[in-house]
């Protein structure tokens, strides 16, 4: 539990308290215990719409928190996984395939995170390699042949800063899905439901609309990272990580997300189906709204997106 | 149509102030006592060992571009502060008394043996050539300049990465330029990107490894993610040469490792065989 959760807890164990006295007493408290229960709502209400950056930082990575594949198996039940880059190999960290949305074919591609310590160590933490990205450009440019949607779900630390990632051209990998994202004649709905980390989250976000759960980020560094650098001092994350703008809210002010997607109080993983289904419902909002552009529309629309991002500032 | 155009402005090329307070410099290749003016007249190359010492864009300009013939774009485009990132004017500020530049990448017209074209030239002794909104503006603008008037681009990458201090508004430079980039093949257009010491991060993974042709500089740092961050991930230290241009070239990311005494003839060759004219399929 998250510290600011505690005294929330405690509020909650108390009415739970009086609601049992009141039980073996048969005294009639219910529309005190009604007034109180309102009230603990309404403080968790204002806690997790007030959360600081780092808290929300802490939420995005809960271990708990609905992977990818919990919202592709909750949303496209009828999910095909492909596999490979048909060069180098299959990189598990990245899942993609082909389901139907609302009866309409899509591809779906994501990040794959571990739920514990011999999955997290199978997916790399849900680190990609050069491989990963490649595997994603395949399916992408496959969705494009077939005039198919894509949709991206982006829950990553960052690309993989390994030896062997480095040997295979992560950078080229992540510079080559850049440029054929920004070209690809089919729809791309990125929706970013944990972690946004750096370039190897933007290797699959390069999209018309750019979703954002309430409390997911993205960032051009991790919080730890930035307070070593700039601070000298990883222990100063929290600082950085409101230094960065980079939470949900921030990123739709900056006009860099279109879209925050609420999520349940507490967060995504209090309730996952409620969570998926909302997704879901921005999906099929978001995708026929881009329908009606041609290919061609699609591409200067994405780009210009691109284009203007910050243009406020200069 | 281009306000960037109708500012231009000739810059004057010349040598910086470091240089001049400092007549004797150590090679960092071979420890040897350079004489400075000795090291400019071989283009800051290590006349004993070859070390390529980083260039100013001043410099580069210099060594590349025909005399007299360069016009810069956007040359008073500043960077504000758009997240009130903490200390963040402060480097701003440090970075130009240093470096006497608005901002870390040079961009201009200029013509290289005759050979007309657009450059954009980073330097790394600006903030590390991190890249923000302005360096990534000042890019693109060169970028669209050159596909108006349908011309090579050139890019000569230095640069520690996208720049943190701007968040993810820097990082989305990344996706800015490399839609551009895309743009501007597609309008059957040449460009190249030449790699210098240091070429890392979202530089790296963006316009830097889209070169239709990519050259590198002899011993330059050309990774995504930093040595010393390899290490730390894996806990052991790195073979000699991993990551330098040789290495890179060895691995097939990057075209042609050239010595700086042949760059200059190298890009010229280049786009001697890109003659100017309107291609299929253009725009």
């Amino acid at each position: 539990m998250v510290l600011y959760e505690r005294g929330l807890a405690r509020l909650r164990s108390k009415v739970q308290e009086l609601e049992e006295v009141a039980r073996e007493h048969s005294f009639d408290l219910s529309s005190e215990i009604g007034m109180l229960k309102a009230r603990v709502e309404m403080i968790e209400r204002e806690l997790y719409e007030n959360l600081r950056a780092w808290e929300r930082v802490y939420l995005a990575r809960l271990a708990e928190r609905p992977g990818a594949v919990d919202y592709i198996q909750a949303i496209f039940p009828d999910f095909l996984e492909l596999h490979g880059d048909r060069c180098f190999g299959d990189d598990p960290s990245i899942v993609g395939g082909l389901a139907t949305l609302e009866g309409r074919p899509v591809t779906v591609i994501g990040n794959r995170k571990g739920r514990d310590a011999k999955e997290n160590l199978q997916y790399n933490f849900g680190m990609a390699h050069p491989e990963g990205y490649r595997k994603a450009r395949r399916l992408m440019q496959q969705a494009e042949k077939f005039g198919r949607p894509v949709i991206t779900l982006v829950d990553t630390p960052g690309a993989y800063p390994g030896p062997e990632a480095e040997e295979r051209g992560q950078g080229e990998a992540i510079a080559q899905n850049l440029a054929v994202m920004s070209a690809l004649k089919v729809p791309i709905v990125t929706v970013v439901i944990g972690q946004g980390g750096s370039g190897g989250a933007l290797a699959l976000a390069v999209a018309n609309r750019l979703l954002i759960l309430e409390n997911a980020f993205f960032s051009v560094i991790s919080p730890e990272g930035c307070a070593s650098i700039l601070f000298k001092d990883a222990g100063r994350a929290r600082e950085a990580a409101e230094a960065l703008n980079l939470t949900a809210q921030d990123l739709y002010r900056l006009k860099i997300a279109d879209e925050v997607i609420p999520e349940p109080p507490g967060g995504a993983h209090r309730d996952k189906e409620g969570m998926a289904a909302r997704i879901k419902e921005r999906l099929v909002f978001h995708l026929e709204e881009l329908s009606r552009l041609e290919g061609e529309e699609l591409v200067r629309a994405r780009r210009e997106r691109f284009r203007r991002v910050g243009a406020e500032f200069l | 149509m281009f306000p960037g155009l109708k500012r231009t402005r000739y810059i004057e090329v010349q040598a910086s102030a470091r240089t001049r307070e400092h007549p004797l410099e150590k090679c960092p290749g071979c420890r040897e006592i350079l004489v400075q003016r000795q090291l400019e007249d071989n283009l800051k190359v290590c006349p004993h060992c070859g070390y390529h010492f980083r260039l100013t864009a001043a410099e580069r300009l210099e060594q590349t571009v025909d005399e007299g013939t360069f016009r810069e774009l956007d040359a008073d485009l500043t960077s504000g502060d758009p997240l009130s990132f903490p200390g963040y004017r402060e480097k701003l500020e440090e970075a130009r008394q240093a470096t006497g530049l608005k901002e870390a990448v040079v961009t201009g017209y200029g013509e290289i043996e005759g050979h007309p074209c657009f450059v954009a030239v980073m330097d790394s002794h600006f903030m590390m050539g991190s890249m923000g909104l302005v360096v990534g503006e000042k890019i693109a603008r060169a970028v669209e300049a050159a596909m108006r008037e349908r011309l090579p681009f050139i890019a000569f990458c230095a640069s520690g990465g996208a720049r943190m201090q701007e968040g993810t508004l820097s990082l989305l430079q990344m996706a800015k330029l490399a839609g551009l980039l895309q743009e501007f093949g597609r309008a059957g257009l040449l460009y190249v990107s030449v790699l210098t010491d240091p070429t890392t991060g979202g530089v790296t993974a963006s316009f830097a490894s889209l070169g239709d042709i990519i050259i590198a500089e002899p011993r330059a740092l050309i990774c995504f993610t930093g040595p010393r961050v390899i290490e730390q991930t894996i806990g052991q230290k790195l073979p000699e040469g991993f990551q330098r241009a040789e290495f890179m070239l060895a691995k097939g990311f990057v075209d042609l490792v050239v010595p700086r005494q042949h760059m200059k003839a190298t890009l010229a060759r280049i786009l001697k065989l890109h003659p100017r004219g309107d291609k299929n399929g253009s725009l």
